[in-house]
C-alpha cells in the first residue's frame, strides 16, 4: 500500500468504479492457462468437495467428490485431476530452445485459481498426495503421486516475487487495480470485478454489495456457502449415502450433486475468464517476457527431475535448502520490484512521490570526462546534471538507473536545491561501449526527459552456506534424505 | 455504583437474557478497543446477531453442519473413555504427571440464571486443588469471570482447565489441522490471542496472577487426520496485547454516561423470541453510540455489515493501511477535495494535504504519459476523467 495507491481507493469511491494503478500488465498470461477453480469440504484439512477445471472457457470438466469423507472417493477425484494437469503440463516438455549447454521449453504451464486460498489448496492437495505410492497395499493411480509433484511445483512457484506459474486472480487483478473497497474486501473475486466492471447502470459499490450475497454469486471457494452446504449439500450427500449402490436412487443423488455443485462453481468460472480477458486488455510490461523466461527454466528443470523418477519434495526444507530459497526469494522481491517500476510511470509515481525517484531534463552533459580509477586507469565517467521539481530524497553516494537506459548506473555526486526544482547531478557507468569518448546516444542528451530511480534490484549475496551433509548440529544436522515408506503411502487422509 | 451501572445495562439489554461473553468477543473487543459501539452492546450482554438481523443488516457468520460434525467428533473422541486421549496428551507435555487424572465437568445444567453460584462453586475448586497441589486435576467447562470495561462479565466456559504442580493451565481444543508441524498462523494467532482472555480470566477468578502460567495448552488434529496432537504455545505477547487492550478500553459507566438516558436496544421479544420492536427505532438508538469500524470488524463482529454501511464515504471503510497512507484524513470528500486542491486544508492538515496534491498531480501525469504513448485504450475502465491540476508543491 502506497498514497498513490491509496489516492486511487479514494478515487474509486467517488467515481463508483475501480481506478487504474498500473499502466501495463505486471502478469504473463498464458496462451492458453489452464484455470482451477476448487471447493473443499467445511470443517476437513484438506477435501475435495468438486472442483471446475480446463484450458476452454467453454468446456471446463466438473470433477465431484460425492461422499468427501470417504477415502476411495478422494483418490477417484485426485486420479481424475491427474488425468487433466498431468498430459496439460506434459505438452509443454516437448517444445525447446536451446539455452548455454542445456535447452529450455519455449512455453510452460500456467495455472490460475481465484484467490490465495485456492493457491493455499493446491499446496495442500499437492502435500496429501505427493508421498503415495503406485503399488502395495495402499496403491494409487499412477498419476495421483505425479499429480502431488506438481501442485507442490505450483505452489512453491507462487512464493516466489514475479513468478506467474500459479496465479490468485484476485492477486492479479488487485495488482492493477484500486477499488473503492478494502483490501480484505477485493479477495472476494465477485465484489471485486463488480468494481473493476461493473454492470451497465450500476456503480462498483453497489455490485459489489450484491456480489457478497451468495445466493446471487457462490463463494469463488474452495470454502463453501454454509447455508448451500447445510440446505442443498447434506441433504444430497445423504441420499447419495443412503441409497444402494447402482441403484437408480444413487444415480438420481449423484445427478443432482453434479447439479448442485455445477451451480456453484459456473459463476466463478466464468467470472475467471472475464478477469483474465481485462487483464489481458493491459498490454504487458517490458520485463514480464524475461520473467516468464525463469517460469520456464524452472519447469524445464522439474520436469526433467520428475520424468527421472524423481523423489517427492520434502514435508519440510532442510536448513541449507531454506537458507538458500529464502536468498533467492529476497533478490527476486528486489528485482521484481525495481522492475515494476521501470516498465510503469504509474508504479513509479509512487517512489517519486517519496523522493526515492525523480524525473527530470537533462541540463548539462559532460560526454567526455575522463577520471581515474582505483587501479590509476582512466576511465570514462560521463557527468549529467537533471533539474526535477519532484522533491527528491536520495543522497550523494546513492546509486540510480534510468527507465529508458537500464543498463546505465548514475552515481548521485551532488543535489542541490534551486528555486523552481532541484539540480542532481550524476556519474554515469555502464552502457556505453568501449570507446573513450562514448558514441552519441549512449549518455543521455541535452533537453532529454528521464526518470531516475534509486529502487533498483538488489544482489543480496548469500551467505557461504555448507554442504547439505555438512549441516551443522545447530540447524539440526545434516536432513535424513527422503526415503519413501509404507507409512507415508498409508498416511491417513480422512 | 456497581448497583446503578447493573440496572442501567440491564434497561439497555430491555428484557432479553444476556449473551455471554466468551474468549472470541473478548479478542475482538481487544482488537478494536477503541469501538464504544461493541464495548457498550457487548458489556449489556445484547444478542448483536438478533440485533443486526432485525435491523436489515444480518451478519454471515453461518456454520456449516460439516463443520460442526467434524468438532464435534474430534471433541468427543478427545473426552471418550475417561478422557483417555485427553490423558495420553496431557501426559505426552508432563511425563511426570500421574497416570490417573482426576476429571471434573463443570458443564452445566440448563439453567442460566444460577451463573453466581456455578461460578462460586467452579472458582473454589480450582483454588483448593492448586492449594492442595496434589495429583493432576483437569475441569471442563469451569465459568471464569473476566473485568471488561470496569464490569465483571462470565465467560462462555469453551475451555479445559489443567491443574498440575499447583499451577493451572488453559488447554484449548480446535479444529483446524496441524500438518508437518505447522498450522495456518492466522488461527493459531487467534487460538493464542483468545487463551491470553483466558489466562487473565482464570488468574482474575483464583484472584493470583501466578496461578496460570503465561501459556496455552493447543490440541489440533494432526495432519489430515482425526488423530490430535497437543502443543504447547508460548503467549506472554498475547497477554501482554490482551491486558494492555483491556486497560484501554473506556471505563463503562463513562460510556454509559454519555448516552440519553432512555436509550435502550430493547429488540422487544415475543413469546417465540421474535422482536417486535420497529427497526427504526434500534437504529436511531445505535446511532448514539459511537462505533469505529474498519474491514477487520466484518470477521468478527455481527454489527459489522450496519457499521460498514454507515462508514460509507470514510477512509476507515477502505482499511487501517489506506487510511494511514492519506495521512488519517476522516472523509473520502476532505481526501478529493485537498487532492485536488478544490478544498483549503485547516493547518493541522497542511501536510498530508501536501502530499496528497502531489499524489494526485503525480498519478494524474502518469496516467496521461501512458495515454500519450498510444495505450491508453489498455488503460481499464475509467469513467472518471477528472483531472487535478496542481503541481507536486
Amino acid at each position: 500500500m502506497s498514497v498513490i495507491t491509496a489516492y486511487a481507493r479514494a478515487r474509486a469511491v467517488a467515481a463508483g468504479v475501480a481506478q487504474p494503478i498500473a499502466t501495463v500488465r505486471h502478469v504473463h498470461l498464458a496462451e492458453r492457462p489452464l484455470v482451477f477453480v476448487p471447493l473443499t469440504l467445511a470443517g476437513e484439512a484438506n477435501a475435495p468437495l468438486a472442483a471446475m477445471i480446463g484450458t476452454d472457457a467453454e468446456k471446463p470438466t466438473l470433477l465431484t467428490v460425492p461422499q468427501p469423507r470417504n477415502r476411495d472417493l478422494r483418490f477417484a477425484f485426485a486420479a481424475r485431476l491427474a488425468d487433466i494437469v498431468v498430459p496439460y503440463v506434459d505438452s509443454f516438455s516437448h517444445e525447446v530452445e536451446p539455452l548455454r549447454d542445456t535447452v529450455c521449453a519455449v512455453d510452460a504451464p500456467q495455472l490460475i485459481v481465484p484467490n490465495p486460498m485456492g493457491i493455499e489448496f493446491t499446496r495442500l492437495l499437492g502435500r496429501s498426495t505427493r508421498f503415495r505410492r503406485t503399488d502395495g497395499p495402499y496403491a494409487v493411480a499412477p498419476g495421483v503421486p505425479l499429480l502431488g509433484r506438481w501442485l507442490t511445483y505450483f505452489a512453491e512457484r507462487a512464493e516466489h516475487p514475479g513468478s506467474c506459474a500459479l496465479l490468485a486472480l484476485t492477486d492479479a487483478l488487485s495488482l492493477h487495480w484500486a477499488t473503492g473497497q478494502s483490501a480484505l474486501e477485493d479477495t472476494n473475486l465477485a465484489a471485486l470485478m463488480a468494481w473493476i466492471d461493473p454492470p451497465a447502470e450500476s456503480s462498483g459499490a453497489q455490485a459489489a454489495r450484491e456480489a457478497e450475497n451468495p445466493k446471487v454469486w457462490p463463494p469463488a471457494g474452495p470454502a463453501t456457502d454454509p447455508e448451500f452446504d447445510n440446505q442443498v449439500l447434506a441433504p444430497l450427500i445423504r441420499a447419495y449415502d443412503t441409497s444402494a449402490p447402482d441403484s437408480p436412487a444413487r444415480q438420481r443423488a449423484l445427478d443432482e450433486l453434479e447439479q448442485a455443485l455445477a451451480s456453484q462453481l459456473e459463476p466463478t468460472w466464468h467470472l475467471m475468464w472475464r478477469g483474465i480477458a481485462h487483464l489481458r486488455s493491459l498490454p504487458p510490461g517490458v520485463s514480464v517476457a524475461g520473467r516468464w523466461a525463469a517460469d520456464r527454466r524452472a519447469f524445464t528443470d522439474f520436469h526433467r527431475y520428475v520424468s527421472e523418477g524423481g523423489a517427492p519434495q520434502p514435508r519440510r526444507d532442510g536448513a541449507v535448502a531454506a537458507a538458500y530459497r529464502l536468498n533467492l526469494l529476497e533478490r527476486a522481491r528486489t528485482t521484481y520490484e525495481a522492475e515494476r517500476a521501470f516498465d510503469d510511470p504509474l508504479v513509479m509515481a509512487t517512489h517519486r512521490l517519496t523522493g526515492e525517484a525523480f524525473q527530470g531534463t537533462v541540463v548539462s552533459v559532460d560526454r567526455e570526462r575522463r577520471v581515474p580509477n582505483e587501479k590509476g586507469n582512466l576511465v570514462t565517467r560521463p557527468l549529467v546534471t537533471v533539474h526535477t521539481k519532484d522533491p527528491v530524497r536520495l543522497p550523494a553516494g546513492a546509486k540510480v538507473a534510468a527507465a529508458t537506459r537500464r543498463s546505465q548506473t548514475g552515481l548521485i555526486v551532488s543535489v542541490e536545491t534551486v528555486p523552481d526544482g532541484t539540480l542532481v547531478t550524476l556519474e554515469l557507468s555502464g552502457g556505453m561501449g568501449r570507446a573513450k569518448v562514448p558514441p552519441p546516444g549512449s549518455v543521455p542528451a541535452l533537453d532529454e526527459q528521464l526518470c531516475y530511480s534509486g529502487v533498483l534490484p538488489e544482489n543480496i549475496p548469500s551467505p557461504a552456506l555448507p554442504p547439505v551433509e555438512e549441516t551443522p548440529w545447530t540447524h539440526g544436522g545434516p536432513p535424513q534424505p527422503y526415503e519413501p515408506s509404507d507409512e507415508d503411502a498409508a498416511e491417513v487422509w480422512e | 455504583m456497581q448497583n446503578d451501572t447493573d440496572a442501567r445495562l440491564r434497561r439497555i439489554r430491555g428484557s432479553a437474557r444476556p449473551t455471554r461473553h466468551n474468549a472470541r468477543t473478548i479478542a475482538a473487543l481487544t482488537g478494536n478497543p477503541g469501538c464504544s459501539r461493541r464495548t457498550i452492546v457487548d458489556t449489556a450482554g445484547v444478542d448483536k446477531e438478533k440485533l443486526a438481523r432485525h435491523i436489515g443488516f444480518p451478519s454471515r457468520f453461518g456454520q456449516s453442519e460439516f463443520a460442526i460434525t467434524r468438532t464435534n467428533a474430534f471433541q468427543t473422541l478427545l473426552r471418550a473413555d475417561d478422557y483417555a486421549e485427553l490423558t495420553r496428551l496431557l501426559r505426552e507435555v508432563f511425563p511426570e504427571a500421574p497416570e490417573q487424572i482426576q476429571y471434573l465437568d463443570l458443564e452445566a445444567t440448563d439453567n442460566t440464571d444460577a451463573q453466581d453460584q456455578r461460578y462460586a462453586r467452579d472458582q473454589a475448586l480450582i483454588s483448593q486443588a492448586i492449594a492442595g497441589n496434589t495429583g493432576a486435576t483437569l475441569f471442563d467447562h469451569p465459568l471464569l469471570s473476566l473485568n471488561v470495561a470496569g464490569q465483571n462479565v462470565y465467560l462462555e466456559p469453551e475451555l479445559l482447565v489443567f491443574q498440575y504442580g499447583g499451577s493451572a493451565y488453559v488447554v484449548q481444543v480446535r479444529s483446524f489441522a496441524v500438518i508437518d508441524g505447522q498450522a495456518n498462523g492466522e488461527n493459531v494467532g487467534q487460538a493464542a490471542l483468545q487463551a491470553a482472555g483466558y489466562v487473565l480470566a482464570l488468574r482474575q477468578t483464583l484472584g493470583n496472577p501466578d496461578a496460570a502460567p503465561p501459556e496455552v495448552l493447543l490440541i489440533c488434529p494432526k495432519d489430515f487426520s482425526n488423530v490430535p496432537t497437543i502443543t504447547r504455545l508460548d503467549i506472554r505477547w498475547q497477554l501482554i496485547a490482551v491486558e494492555y487492550q483491556l486497560d484501554r478500553l473506556t471505563h463503562i459507566d463513562t460510556l454509559l454516561d454519555a448516552l440519553p438516558p432512555h436509550l435502550n436496544l430493547d429488540l422487544g421479544l415475543d413469546a417465540s423470541g421474535n422482536p417486535t420492536r420497529p427497526a427504526t427505532e434500534l437504529i436511531d438508538a445505535l446511532r448514539h453510540l459511537p462505533a469505529r469500524y474498519f474491514p477487520e470488524c466484518l470477521s468478527n463482529c455481527d454489527l459489522a455489515f450496519f457499521c460498514r454501511h454507515e462508514a460509507t464515504g470514510h477512509t476507515a471503510a477502505l482499511g487501517r493501511s489506506v487510511r494511514e497512507e492519506l495521512g488519517g484524513i476522516e472523509t473520502i470528500a476532505e481526501v478529493l477535495g485537498f487532492a485536488e486542491g478544490t478544498v483549503a486544508p485547516p493547518e493541522e492538515w497542511d501536510e498530508a494535504a501536501a502530499l496528497l496534491r502531489g499524489a494526485a498531480w503525480l498519478y494524474a501525469e502518469s496516467v496521461a504519459a501512458a495515454a500519450y504513448s498510444g495505450e491508453s485504450a489498455a488503460l481499464g475502465p475509467s469513467r472518471d476523467s477528472r483531472e487535478p491540476e496542481r503541481g507536486v508543491s
